[in-house]
């Protein structure tokens, strides 16, 4: 009797752990940013200025801000209808086949390959075609970015939109061919209504993974700390920037990188939130 | 007349419908393929450009400097040296990073196991979830802040895999969960009928007929956490000599990737590392699978 009681209390023990550091990260992370808010306030979130002379120290996060956001959200639209595309190959056209589980199974690896190694590939192999493609004469940006990112948030959003889709009764789509509809019309007409949230909350997961992504990035977009003027300019993000910075990176500086950090922490926070909330409303 | 002619107009409808439906399929096949085509590119690239240093010494030798890569390259000749201070350090930093994460997670899962629907334990669900949606090298500030300011003061292997160890938790607290309710809850109530106490079962019941599920889950959180780059850089640094110091800075095979790739001389042996890194991966992830499916069989 009284072991199992020790039990209890050891289990329920263990999970203040999750507490202490979720919390703990909120509050170091708070902690450190405090005097780079408290010299800057709302500028540090809306100037454009960032110099760490000393002396004339100035620190605005916007164009890392802008650099984040840009990349992510193009790569959200290459993804769409690419995990879109191979979501309905898995799970409807191809379902239980051998194809399927080959493409499938090449959709892991991709989840698989570490960030850097995205990097790399990107930088030697991605870069130099969009070069010879005469897109741009470095290659470096936002656009080579946000392909890179495509790629590599697209095993997230295909396994999770491929299993909603998996999931939409045969009955339904078996009602709509009785009625003549073709393939195309029963997924446009029954597939994708019932299995909408869940495709939607997919992709919002995946661009969760993408905001954070640091390594490919950074070898991509050209480090420059600038707000992006189009397509192909160069420009940094916040993950890039913590990176390329930190390791030089003291006093005030060092404050203003973490209050990058927390700024990170949040957005993505709310980013995942959403599509969790999404995803727990479907279950 | 009017009859004929909308028959005629279905038909012809019925042709537009079809050859629509076609082309949709043909799309979405193209498309699918040059989904997958970036994983055959990059293995290929890095098969083909990274066999080539991959010897004996690359597994035995720790990294050469500038200089001697240097000289090699310029005599055309394969760059000396290995990358085994980045293999220990990797091994160094997994072994710790999993030796915290694997047991926490374990008894958290448990935790949550058998507190389903209470609020408090809805709470610890949700916050692990949003762990996992932290960016890695925002973990890495934390780990900096926590354990390289106060605990090591400098750079170290500790801080490394205290990041790398909260990448894991939440996988690790998902994976046993999901595994102990797949368990038959008779099995568990068998043996507390028979008066054995609860940890005895958790032991001796529950983790092992759990045990393929919960090791596909500690796999899958390693081979995640292996390729990681960003939060080492903020937290061990690298070192150029093999380092089993928990409180020295301890290089990586991701770091040292990333050091090859920042050193034109050394730029040669960034394939041989990534493929060297790629393989423990997909072996990590194939492994992971078989357990998966073998006991799903």
């Amino acid at each position: 009797m009284k072991s199992d009681t020790i039990t209890k209390y050891v289990l329920l023990f263990s999970s203040f752990i999750i507490l202490l550091v979720s919390g703990g990260m909120i509050f170091s992370l708070l902690g450190d940013a405090v005097p780079v808010f408290e010299k800057f306030g709302w500028r540090f979130i809306t100037s454009t200025d960032w110099n760490p002379t000393e002396g004339r120290e100035s620190y605005g996060a916007l164009p890392f801000i802008v650099g984040t956001l840009s990349t992510s959200i193009l790569a959200l639209l290459i993804c769409l209808p690419m995990a879109f595309s191979t979501s309905l190959f898995i799970a409807e056209y191809f379902k239980k086949s051998a194809f399927s589980s080959i493409i499938s199974s090449m959709v892991d690896l991709l989840a698989g390959v570490p960030s850097i190694v995205y990097g790399l590939w990107g930088f030697y192999t991605l870069r130099p075609f969009i070069v010879s493609l005469g897109l741009d004469p470095q290659g470096y940006g936002i656009f080579t970015s946000g392909l890179i990112l495509a790629i590599m948030i697209i095993p997230y959003a295909t396994s999770l939109s491929s299993e909603i889709i998996a999931m939409v009764p045969n009955e339904l789509k078996e009602a709509a061919y009785a009625l003549g509809a073709t393939r195309m019309e029963v997924i446009f007409n029954v597939i994708l209504p019932g299995a909408r949230s869940g495709i939607i909350a997919s992709f919002i997961l995946a661009f969760g993974r993408a905001l954070g992504e640091t390594m490919a990035v950074t070898m991509l977009i050209g480090n420059a700390n600038i707000i992006p003027t189009g397509l192909f300019s160069t420009g940094n993000s916040m993950a890039s920037v913590i990176a390329n910075q930190f390791g030089e990176a003291d006093g005030l500086k060092m404050s203003a990188l973490i209050a990058i950090g927390l700024l990170l922490f949040v957005i993505t926070g709310v980013v995942n939130f959403v599509g969790k909330f999404i995803i727990k409303k479907l279950s | 007349m009017s009859t004929e002619k909308s028959s005629i107009d279905l038909t012809k409808n019925n042709t537009y419908r079809s050859v629509k439906d076609k082309v949709f399929l043909w799309t979405v096949i193209v498309i699918s393929i040059i989904t997958i085509s970036p994983i055959v590119m990059i293995i290929g690239k890095l098969v083909w450009k990274g066999f080539r240093q991959i010897n004996f010494s690359f597994f035995t030798a720790v990294t050469p400097s500038t200089f001697e890569a240097m000289t090699a390259v310029a005599n055309g000749e394969i760059i000396p040296g290995g990358i085994v201070n980045g293999i220990t350090g990797t091994l160094l930093l997994v072994l710790m990073a999993s030796l915290i994460a694997i047991p926490v997670g374990i008894i958290i899962g448990l935790f949550l196991y058998e507190n389903p629907g209470k609020r408090y334990a809805d709470l610890i669900r949700n916050l692990s979830d949003i762990l996992q949606g932290v960016p890695s090298i925002v973990l890495g500030l934390i780990a900096y802040l926590w354990v390289v300011k106060n605990i090591t003061q400098g750079y170290s292997a500790l801080a490394g895999s205290v990041a790398l160890a909260i990448m894991m938790l939440p996988l690790i607290i998902r994976s046993t969960e999901e595994t102990m309710k797949m368990i038959p809850g008779t099995l568990k109530e068998a043996g507390l009928a028979l008066g054995v106490p609860y940890y005895k079962v958790i032991i001796k019941v529950l983790i092992p007929s759990g045990i393929s599920g919960l090791s596909t889950g500690v796999l899958l959180a390693i081979s995640r956490i292996l390729g990681e780059t960003a939060p080492l850089m903020l937290t061990t640094l690298g070192n150029p000599m093999i380092n089993w110091d928990v409180t020295a800075p301890t290089s990586a095979v991701p770091l040292l990737i990333w050091d090859f790739y920042n050193d034109p001389n050394m730029v040669d042996l960034i394939w041989s590392s990534s493929l060297f890194l790629m393989g423990f991966v997909l072996t990590l992830n194939i492994i992971s699978k078989r357990i998966s499916a073998k006991s799903k069989a």
